[in-house]
């Protein structure tokens, strides 16, 4: 649907040139939710912008359902655009107009008859919950209400491919959660493929399929959300993650010795993760029954991932070190992720 | 106070009205498009021309550093091609116009700028041409500015028009001077300060109103 081909952009600064964005090459298929996370001045609100040509790229290659738009002329690329709706950060309604005639914006630009316009507002203020505030002004309106008019504008004219830009960042957690839910359901009914560019961890586990991690300029990493959050490879997203998911110890092991080779009365730190079904099953009871080993669990939590259960404990183990390594293999055979924190002495661990 | 001085002063009234709002008219349908023109051609903007945004840059500043009275004076021979003579109201106007585009340029071009960047891009993202973005999101958002901007330039055309009197052009001003200074006629000076003062009011009333009733801000 979306094919980025080695995308560079060049500014050209008071002090010399900036490469925002160095050999960008990414595919977005269709229906996905596709998620861009990155700090401020990444280069991502840049690259969502080189999609729809807002910002043309110094080299490379933006294709849309195979067509290649940065060789389009003016009024060809104004036609493709339509069939790309964006949403923004602070919303960019027109203030001097009401909530009606902003979602008429775009159907007004195509000379649509005013029946037509007048049908299709009011379907899409149906749809985004809005269709008692009409006739207000985006002034009267809250966050959440003017994102909301922001989404049916830029649905308005039907298009396959939304762009969110930094869309939640200036909402409150609430709203941000409703608008989400909202982008969501819209990209089941429409088949819309979704492009979410944000700096909140949270948004990338709400909603989308796939993420790609942009740092100073690149693409770090790439891969379905799951995956991601699971393995996790590169430094920039393990700390984007670790908002989330802390990787922070319980606190009574956090000042105590974890030593790496075996202690005498010690017991094994380990840190589970569990995904999907496993994360149901009941792995550590049948642990302790098939294997000659205690467990302790030490902290616990469960959390989802786009609708995914996603479960992760800390558990002390003890028994015989070939116990423990067959316990282990078990875990991995049940597609549970299992990393070793270290020993510590049992003595410890049942003071806390 | 003297039986003459109503017909004098209705006329004199009769006469700036006339000149104000005929030359803010002009001005308005030339100075309005080129204020577009001098935000829209700016860096970044949406018809960035450089070269021609200094040209336009540069005469509307070179008009409007010469003081109105010198300007007057200084396009005689162009007010007289145009007008047919260089004396009277319809040949003050001449100047009043050309004094009063680049001010409303100006006036246009800063109201244009403080529409935020990104409600252009929003409508650039929706397939909008340069005109549509014009007409359809910088007038209609910068209407409440540049309406309260127009009042201010309405109201410094009402002082120019005093000062075209002394070219023929008739109106307060020159009923002020001609009666109330020349003449030693105090009444009159102070009746068309009084008249002045009102017609200023009664402008800029009006222009706050409209104003603040444009602004759904």
């Amino acid at each position: 649907m979306i094919n980025l081909s080695h995308i560079e952009k060049i500014y050209h600064g008071p002090s010399g040139p900036i490469h925002a964005l160095k050999d960008i090459s990414l595919h977005i298929n269709k229906g996905e939710i596709f998620g861009i996370i990155g700090l401020s001045g990444a280069g991502k609100s840049t690259l969502v912008r080189c999609i729809n040509l807002l910002e043309r790229p110094t080299k490379g290659k933006v294709i849309i359902d195979g067509k290649d738009i940065t060789a389009f002329s003016d009024t060809e690329l104004r036609n493709a655009r339509k069939e790309i709706g964006m949403i923004f950060q602070h919303f960019n309604l027109l203030s001097s107009a009401t909530v009606f005639d902003n979602v008429a914006f775009p159907l007004q630009l195509s000379h649509k008859s005013k029946d037509d316009i007048t049908r299709r507002v009011n379907e899409l203020l149906k749809m985004v919950g809005l269709e008692n505030k009409a006739d207000q002004y985006p002034s009267q309106l809250s966050g959440g209400q003017k994102q909301r008019v922001g989404i049916a504008r830029a649905l308005a004219s039907n298009p396959k491919i939304l762009l969110c830009d930094e869309a939640t960042s200036a909402l409150d957690p609430q709203t941000t959660k409703s608008i989400l839910q909202l982008i969501r359901e819209i990209n089941k009914q429409l088949h819309l493929t979704v492009v979410v560019i944000t700096h909140e961890m949270q948004v990338i586990k709400e909603i989308c399929d796939k993420v790609a991690v942009i740092d100073k300029g690149i693409i770090a990493e790439e891969g379905d959300v799951l995956n991601v959050f699971i393995n996790p490879q590169q430094s920039i997203t393990k700390e984007f993650i670790s908002v989330l998911l802390s990787n922070d110890l319980p606190v009574d092991f956090r000042n105590i010795n974890i030593s790496p080779e075996p202690v005498p009365e010690g017991i094994l730190l380990m840190r589970l993760t569990f995904i999907g079904e496993t994360a149901n099953d009941p792995i550590i009871s049948n642990l302790v029954k098939k294997f000659n080993v205690s467990a302790d669990l030490f902290f616990g939590s469960l959390d989802d991932i786009k609708g995914a259960p996603f479960g992760r404990l800390i558990i002390g183990m003890e028994g015989t070190q070939e116990d423990i390594a067959a316990a282990m293999d078990y875990l991995q055979e049940q597609k549970v992720k299992v990393e070793v924190i270290g020993y510590v002495s049992r003595h410890v661990s049942t003071h806390q | 106070m003297s039986a003459d001085m109503f017909p004098l002063i209705s006329k004199a009234l009769g006469e700036t009205v006339y000149m104000v709002t005929v030359s803010m008219l002009i001005s308005s349908v030339l100075g309005i498009p080129l204020g577009v023109l001098l935000h829209t051609t700016s860096k970044g903007q949406i018809l960035e021309c450089i070269p021609l945004n200094r040209i336009i840059g540069g005469i509307v500043n070179a008009i409007r550093s010469i003081p109105f009275i010198i300007l007057m004076v200084a396009i005689i021979p162009l007010t007289r091609l145009i007008v047919g003579s260089a004396i009277g109201t319809t040949a003050a106007m001449v100047p009043l116009v050309l004094a009063s585009i680049p001010f409303i340029s100006r006036q246009v071009e800063t109201s244009l700028r403080e529409i935020p960047y990104g409600i252009v891009e929003a409508a650039q993202s929706m397939g909008a041409t340069p005109l549509q973005i014009i007409r359809k999101v910088f007038l209609p958002e910068a209407m409440p500015n540049i309406v309260a901007q127009l009042t201010t330039v309405i109201i410094s055309l009402i002082g120019e028009s005093a000062m075209a009197g002394a070219i023929g052009g008739g109106g307060l001003g020159d009923l002020a001077i001609r009666y109330g200074y020349q003449r030693f006629r105090p009444d009159i000076m102070i009746a068309t300060v009084i008249v002045l003062i009102v017609m200023v009011q009664a402008v800029q009333f009006i222009g706050n109103l409209l104003a603040k009733k444009l602004d759904k801000r």
